[in-house]
C-alpha cells in the first residue's frame, strides 16, 4: 500500500527475527508458503460453517465462565437468594447455583443467555450448513470424509446441548431427563440396567447432574473440538468448492487470499457473530428457570418441550401409537422403542447419502464445482423430502403449542403429523423435482433467447414484442457449465462371444436408480452450441 | 335523687346528658339497626332473586332450562352456587355464543349488579359455592413461594409454569391466566368451570388459594419483570427455537451476505 | 485458465458402461476471469480516506462501547428493573451489559469487514488445484514400504505372536468395562415397588394432612403422597417419582370398569400420577369427560374406564391404587400398586 517508513522497517526486523526463531523450531515458513495466501471463494453460503465455528468458540468461552459459578450437585438446599417467588423453596444445589448466576452474579445472566442462545444458533447453523453442502453436492469426492465429520459434529452437538440443558435441574429439563429415563427403559433386554447405570440407581437419584456435567463440559466438547479441528484442516487441504463461472473451473479456486482479505473478513465475522449473539442475549430471555421452578418428579408444566434440535425426536415420540407387546413375561415397548430407533436412522440416512449417490453414479472423479441444486433434481428432491420429514416431526414435537396458538385440535394435529410423515416427503420430492426441471428449462430458454428485459417494443406492423437481451459470454458459460450425465444401460444380455452375461440384482438396481437420476424425466438437455448458433444467427432475437 | 336534682344545674350537666343521650342512641341503634338491615337484606335478597329470575329467563333459560334443571344444550345449574355464576358471567363465558369444544372468555355483557342478581337466583336453586368476599381472595400477605409450589403441583400441568395456558384434548384448552382478576381465579378453583377440576376448600384451604393468587400476581401480571429481556410468550423452547432461527441465524446470514457481496464498483466515467 | 490444460489430473470422462459421461460438451467456452473493475476507493483517494474514517470510527465506537460496558457494570445494581419498549420490564444490568458488549464486538467486526471490502485489494486471485490421490510412483513406494515393514516385523509369519497380541488387546478393555459396574445398583424389583402399603394413609400434597372421603368432591382433583414421606427426606425425589398419586371422585354409576369400582371408595379413585409412556407426571384432568392428558406426549387416559389409553403413545393403563377408609375415617391404601408404575420395561411382563 503506502511506502514503508524506517520506523516500520525496524519493527518488521524484530518480527522477522522472531519468525526466523519460530521457523527454526516449528517450520512455520513451509506452512505459510502454501497457506498464507490461500484462496477462499466469496459466497455468503460458504460462511455458514464459520457461523457454527464461531458460535462454538463463544459457547466454550462462556461455558468456562459458567463453570466458575455452577455447582453440579443434586444435594437439596433451601433457596435464600434474591428472587422472591422461590425463597424458602427446596431445590438442588445445581438449580440454586444457576439461580445465583442469574440473580446474584453481575453479568451472570448475560453470560448464561449468550451461552444458551449461542447453542441454539450453533445447532441451527450446523443444520443449514449441512443442507448447503447437501444441496450443492459439495459432499462428493474428495469431501465425503469431511461430510461425516461435519455430521458427527451435528450429532454430538445435539447431545451436548441436551446434557447442558439438563444441568440446571429445573422442572422443564428434569421432565426431559425423565423422558430419557422412560426411553431407555423401553430398550429391550438391557433397558432397565442401562437406566440404573446412567442414573446411579433409581430415577432421579442424586448422580445425574454430576454425570451429565462431565459429559457436557469435558467428554463431548473434547470430541467436538477434535472433530472441528480435523474438519477445518480438511477444508484447508481440499480447498473450498466454488460455483461455476467464468474462469472458475474444477481445477482452480478463485477468490480472495487468506492474507489480508480473508483474515479481515473471517476474523471480523467472529466479532460480528459474537456481537449479534450478545445483543440477542441482551434483548431476549432464554430458559428463565426462575419461572419454571426446581425439578420434582411429581410436578410438571404443560408445553414441556426440548430445545429445537431435539424437537424432531420429540415429534417422533409424540405421534407414535402406543404399541406394546407382552410375551413370555417380557414387554416389548414398541411405542417408545420404534421412535428411539427411527430417530438415529433418519439422521444416519442423510449422513449415508453421499455414499449411496457415489455407488449409483460410480463417479470416481474429484468434484470441486458446487452444483446448482436445480441441476441435480433428484438429489435436491431427496434433500427436500428429508427436510420435510424432519420439519413435519418438528411440528409434531410442538403439537400442543400449535393447537393452542392456532385454535386447532391436538388430536387432529397428531393425526396430520402421522400421515404427513409418510406422505409429505413423497409430495415434496415430486414438487421439488418439477420445480428443478422448470428452472432448468428457464435456464435453457435464457441461454437461447436472452434475458427478458421487461421492455415492450411495438413493431412497425403493430405487433408488440418484449425485448430480450442476449447474455454475455460469462453468463452463457455459467448457465451451461454443469455436466449432464447419460443414464446407465445394462450391458447386453449376451456378450460378443455369445456367452450369457451375469448381472447381479444389485447392479440391476443400480442401473435403475441411475436412470432415475439421469433419465429423460430427470434432466432437461442443456442447449447445444448448434442450437444457439441457429437461433442467434437466424431471424434475430426476440 | 335529691343529690342528682341538686346538681342538675351544674354547668357540666348538659354535657353529661348529651353524652348519655348519644350513648343511648348509639346503643339503641347498634341494637336495632342490624335487625333492620337484615330485614332489608332479606327483602333485597328476594328482590334480587326475582330480578335475577327475570334476567335468567331471558338470557339463560333457553339452554339451562326454565328452572335451571338443564337441557341437552346446557348443564343443570342446581347446586353450582353463586361463585360459579359470578365466574361464568363475570368473565363473559356465559351466555355462550355458539357450541364448540370450549366456551371462550369474551366481553362481559351484564353489569356486576345484574350478575349478582343472576347469582342470587341460581344460588336459590340449590346450595353451592358462595361468591367469595374480597378478604377471601385478596393476595395481601400471602406466601408467594408456597403459592408457587402449589401452582406447580396443582395448576401448571394445564396452565403452564407461569399461567400462560396450554392445550387439552380435541381443541379444548386451559386458558392463559394473565390479567384474570383474583376473584375469578378464586372462583375457578372453587367451582371448576367447564372441564377444569375444582379445588375445594377441603383439599385446598382458602389460605392456599390466596398463595396461588399471590404467586400468579408475582409471575404473570403486567408488572412482572422478565430480567433477561423479551419473554417470547413464556412458552419455552419452541418460541426460543423460532427466535434463534429467525432473528439469530437470520441476522447472521444477513451479515454473511454483506461480507460476501461484491463491493460497489466505480461507475464507468 | 481454461478447462482443457491439466485434464490428466482430473479426468472428466469415464467408462461409458458406468454411465458417467457427459451428454454433450459444454456449448460455450469458458471466457476466463473477467477483467478487474476498480472500486471508487481504488481510484479516488478521497473516497478511500472516507472509508478509512468509517473503519476507524467503528473501532472507536467499539472502544466507547467497552467503556460503557464497564460503566454499566459499576453503575447498575443487579436487581434494578427498568421498562424498555418493546422488551418489557427487564434487568437494567443485563440489558446494558449485553447491548454494550454486543456493540463493542460488532463494531470491531464491522470495521474489519468494511476495511477488507473497501480498502484491501479486491482483485480475484486463482489457485490451482492438484489431484489428491498420489501419483503411481508414490503409491508404489508406499506399498513397498508397507510390505517391507510387515515382512520385517514377522507379523504374518509368527502367528503365535499375532494371535496372542490380538487376544491381549481384546481382553484389556474388559478392565475398563468392569470398572463401570458400580455406576449404579441393579434394578432387582425396585421398579415394581413403591412406598404404598396396606394401611398407609393418603396424605394431601397441599396440606400435608390425611384425607377424608368427604373432603374429595365430585369433579375435584387432589394429589396425594404416602403417609411417612416428607419433603426433606433424602430419598423424597426418588420415592415421589414412583408414589405420586392422583385422586378424583366420580359418581359411582359413571365408573364403567368393574375392577375400578371395586378398588374405589364411594366413587373416589386413586391412580398413579406417573404416565405409563415415559414417566411424566400426568394430571391434565378434564372433569367433564373424565379424561386425563399427559402434557409431555399427549397420551390420554379415561379415568372412568380403568384409566385405559384412548389416545397417544402410552402402551397401557395407569395403575390404580386400591383404597379404603381406616378406623379414624381417613382414606388409606389397601396395598401397593399391583403392577409397576411408570414407563414399561423389558422385565415388566
Amino acid at each position: 500500500m503506502s511506502t514503508t517508513t524506517t520506523d516500520e522497517r525496524r519493527e518488521a526486523g524484530n518480527g522477522e527475527k522472531f519468525a526466523d526463531w519460530a521457523d527454526g523450531r516449528l517450520g512455520i515458513y513451509t506452512l505459510a508458503k502454501t497457506n498464507m495466501r490461500k484462496i477462499f471463494p466469496d459466497h455468503w453460503s460458504f460462511m455458514l460453517g464459520e457461523i457454527c465455528m464461531y458460535s462454538f468458540i463463544i459457547i466454550i468461552l462462556t461455558g468456562v465462565y459458567l463453570t466458575l459459578f455452577f455447582h453440579p450437585s443434586m444435594n437439596e438446599v433451601v433457596y435464600d437468594g434474591s428472587y422472591v417467588p422461590l425463597q424458602g423453596v427446596q431445590m438442588s444445589e445445581a438449580f440454586n447455583s444457576t439461580m445465583h448466576i442469574s440473580f446474584d452474579v453481575r453479568g451472570g445472566l448475560l453470560i448464561r443467555q449468550i451461552h444458551h442462545w449461542a447453542a441454539l444458533i450453533f445447532l441451527a447453523g450446523m443444520f443449514v450448513h449441512m443442507m448447503r453442502v447437501f444441496f450443492t453436492g459439495a459432499f462428493r469426492k474428495p469431501r465425503e470424509v469431511n461430510w461425516l465429520f461435519g455430521f458427527l459434529l451435528f450429532f454430538c452437538g445435539m447431545f451436548t446441548g441436551f446434557t447442558g440443558y439438563s444441568l440446571p435441574d429445573d422442572l422443564l429439563s428434569g421432565t426431559g431427563v425423565r423422558f430419557m429415563e422412560g426411553a431407555i427403559l423401553g430398550v429391550p433386554v438391557v433397558g432397565t440396567y442401562l437406566s440404573f447405570f446412567i442414573y446411579g440407581g433409581e430415577f432421579p437419584g442424586g448422580d445425574f447432574v454430576a454425570r451429565f456435567y462431565s459429559v457436557h463440559i469435558l467428554l463431548l466438547p473434547g470430541i467436538m473440538l477434535g472433530l472441528m479441528i480435523t474438519h477445518l484442516i480438511l477444508v484447508f487441504y481440499h480447498k473450498h468448492t466454488q460455483f461455476a463461472g467464468p474462469g472458475r473451473t474444477n481445477k482452480n479456486v478463485v477468490g480472495a487470499p487468506l492474507l489480508p482479505v480473508y483474515t479481515a473478513k473471517a476474523g471480523g465475522f467472529f466479532f460480528l457473530v459474537f456481537g449479534v449473539i450478545a445483543i440477542i442475549a441482551a434483548i431476549a430471555s432464554i430458559n428463565p428457570i426462575w419461572e419454571i421452578g426446581p425439578y420434582r418428579p411429581d410436578q410438571v408444566s404443560t408445553g414441556a418441550q426440548p430445545d429445537w434440535y431435539m424437537g424432531f425426536a420429540e415429534g417422533l415420540i409424540r405421534v407414535m401409537p402406543g404399541w406394546e407387546i407382552n410375551l413370555w413375561g417380557h414387554t416389548l415397548v414398541l411405542g417408545v422403542f420404534i421412535p428411539l430407533v427411527i430417530f438415529p436412522l433418519v439422521l444416519f440416512a442423510i449422513a449415508a447419502y453421499p455414499f449411496i449417490e457415489a455407488w449409483i453414479t460410480k463417479d470416481t472423479r474429484e468434484h470441486h464445482i458446487a452444483d446448482r441444486p436445480r441441476n441435480a433434481p433428484v438429489r435436491t428432491g431427496i434433500g427436500v423430502a428429508w427436510v420435510t420429514a424432519y420439519m413435519v416431526m418438528l411440528v409434531g414435537g410442538g403439537n400442543d403449542l400449535w393447537a393452542t396458538n392456532f385454535h386447532l385440535s391436538l388430536n387432529a394435529i397428531t393425526w396430520f403429523v402421522r400421515i404427513a410423515f409418510f406422505v409429505g416427503p413423497v409430495v415434496a420430492f415430486i414438487i421439488t423435482k418439477r420445480i428443478c426441471l422448470g428452472l432448468q428449462r428457464r435456464d435453457a430458454e435464457k441461454v437461447l433467447h436472452g434475458r427478458e428485459t421487461g421492455i415492450i417494443k411495438r413493431l412497425p406492423h403493430g405487433e408488440f414484442v418484449e425485448v430480450h437481451e442476449p447474455l454475455d459470454a460469462g453468463q452463457l458459460y455459467k448457465l451451461t457449465a454443469h455436466e449432464q450425465t447419460r443414464p446407465a444401460e445394462l450391458p447386453a444380455a449376451v456378450d460378443e462371444n455369445g456367452v450369457k452375461r451375469k448381472v447381479s440384482a444389485m447392479e440391476k438396481l443400480r442401473v435403475k436408480l441411475h436412470k432415475g437420476y439421469f433419465g429423460e424425466q430427470s434432466q432437461i438437455a442443456k442447449p447445444t452450441a448448434e442450437e444457439f448458433e441457429e437461433i442467434t444467427s437466424g431471424h434475430g432475437h426476440h | 335523687m335529691k343529690k342528682l336534682s341538686a346538681r342538675r344545674r351544674h354547668p357540666l350537666a348538659a354535657l353529661v346528658v348529651l353524652l348519655l343521650a348519644l350513648a343511648a342512641t348509639g346503643g339503641l341503634y347498634a341494637a336495632f339497626a342490624p335487625a333492620d338491615k337484615a330485614k332489608a337484606d332479606e327483602t333485597a335478597q328476594s328482590l334480587a332473586i326475582d330480578e335475577g329470575k327475570k334476567l335468567y329467563s331471558v338470557g339463560c333459560a333457553s339452554c339451562h332450562g326454565t328452572g335451571g334443571q338443564g337441557t341437552s344444550d346446557g348443564p343443570s345449574l342446581v347446586g353450582v352456587g353463586s361463585a360459579a355464576v359470578d365466574f361464568q358471567v363475570g368473565t363473559g363465558r356465559m351466555p355462550a355464543q355458539q357450541p364448540g369444544a370450549q366456551v371462550p372468555k369474551k366481553k362481559v355483557i351484564y353489569s356486576q349488579a345484574e350478575i349478582d342478581q343472576l347469582a342470587a337466583y341460581v344460588a336459590s336453586l340449590g346450595a353451592g359455592p358462595i361468591k367469595p368476599t374480597e378478604k377471601q381472595y385478596s393476595p395481601e400477605g400471602a406466601d408467594i413461594a408456597k403459592g408457587g409450589e402449589l401452582f406447580r403441583t396443582n395448576c401448571a400441568q394445564c396452565h403452564n409454569f407461569s399461567g400462560k395456558g396450554g392445550a387439552l384434548t380435541h381443541g379444548k384448552y386451559a386458558p392463559s391466566l394473565e390479567g384474570v382478576e383474583p376473584k375469578h381465579i378464586y372462583e375457578a378453583m372453587q367451582t371448576g368451570p367447564q372441564n377444569m377440576p375444582s379445588f375445594p376448600d377441603t383439599t385446598m384451604p382458602q389460605k392456599q388459594k390466596q398463595d396461588i393468587i399471590a404467586y400468579l400476581d408475582a409471575v404473570n401480571s403486567e408488572k412482572t419483570a422478565s430480567p433477561g429481556g423479551l419473554s417470547l410468550g413464556g412458552l419455552g423452547p419452541v418460541s426460543e427455537g423460532l427466535f434463534a432461527w429467525i432473528f439469530g441465524l437470520g441476522a447472521l446470514i444477513a451479515v454473511a451476505i454483506w461480507i460476501a457481496a461484491h463491493s460497489a464498483k466505480a461507475k464507468k466515467s | 485458465m481454461s478447462s482443457q490444460d491439466n485434464s490428466e489430473n482430473l479426468p472428466s470422462e469415464q467408462d461409458p458402461e458406468h454411465g458417467s459421461v457427459e451428454r454433450a460438451r459444454d456449448p460455450f467456452a469458458d471466457p476466463g476471469l473477467p477483467p478487474h473493475k476498480p472500486r471508487v476507493q481504488d481510484i479516488d483517494e478521497a473516497a478511500a480516506r472516507r472509508s478509512e474514517r468509517v473503519v476507524a470510527g467503528l473501532f472507536m465506537l467499539s472502544m466507547v462501547a467497552t467503556v460503557a460496558f464497564i460503566a454499566s457494570f459499576v453503575i447498575f445494581p443487579i436487581d434494578k428493573i427498568v421498562y424498555i419498549f418493546p422488551f418489557g420490564h427487564v434487568s437494567a444490568l443485563n440489558f446494558s451489559l449485553g447491548l454494550t458488549l454486543g456493540v463493542a464486538l460488532f463494531a470491531i467486526g464491522a470495521g474489519a469487514v468494511h476495511w477488507a471490502r473497501t480498502l484491501m485489494s479486491d482483485e480475484e486471485m486463482s489457485d490451482e488445484r492438484h489431484e489428491i490421490a498420489a501419483p503411481p510412483e508414490v503409491r508404489e513406494k508406499v506399498m513397498q514400504d508397507w510390505a517391507d515393514g510387515v515382512r520385517e516385523s514377522g507379523f504374518g509369519r509368527r502367528k503365535l505372536i499375532r494371535n496372542t497380541m490380538y487376544g491381549a488387546l481384546a481382553m484389556v478393555p474388559l478392565a475398563g468395562v468392569v470398572l463401570l459396574r458400580d455406576l449404579g445398583t441393579l434394578p432387582e424389583d425396585k421398579l415394581r415397588k413403591t412406598m404404598w402399603a396396606k394401611g398407609k394413609a393418603l396424605i394431601n400434597m397441599n396440606t400435608n394432612e390425611p384425607l377424608r372421603p368427604e373432603d374429595v368432591a365430585v369433579g375435584s382433583l387432589t394429589f396425594a403422597k404416602p403417609e411417612g414421606l416428607e419433603e426433606d427426606q433424602h430419598d423424597f425425589q426418588t420415592q415421589i417419582a414412583k408414589a405420586a398419586l392422583m385422586i378424583v371422585r366420580l359418581q359411582p354409576e359413571n365408573i364403567k370398569d368393574k375392577r375400578e369400582l371395586e378398588w374405589s371408595h364411594q366413587g373416589i379413585v386413586a391412580f398413579s400420577k406417573i404416565c405409563t409412556h415415559v414417566g411424566c407426571p400426568i394430571s391434565l384432568y378434564e372433569q367433564q369427560t373424565h379424561h386425563v392428558l399427559c402434557p409431555c406426549h399427549q397420551s390420554t387416559f379415561d379415568l372412568s374406564d380403568g384409566a385405559r389409553v384412548i389416545f397417544g403413545p402410552a402402551g397401557h393403563a395407569l395403575p390404580q391404587l386400591r383404597i379404603g377408609v381406616n378406623s379414624e375415617g381417613y382414606l388409606e391404601a389397601l396395598g401397593d400398586f399391583e403392577e409397576p408404575v411408570g414407563p414399561a420395561f423389558w422385565e415388566r411382563g
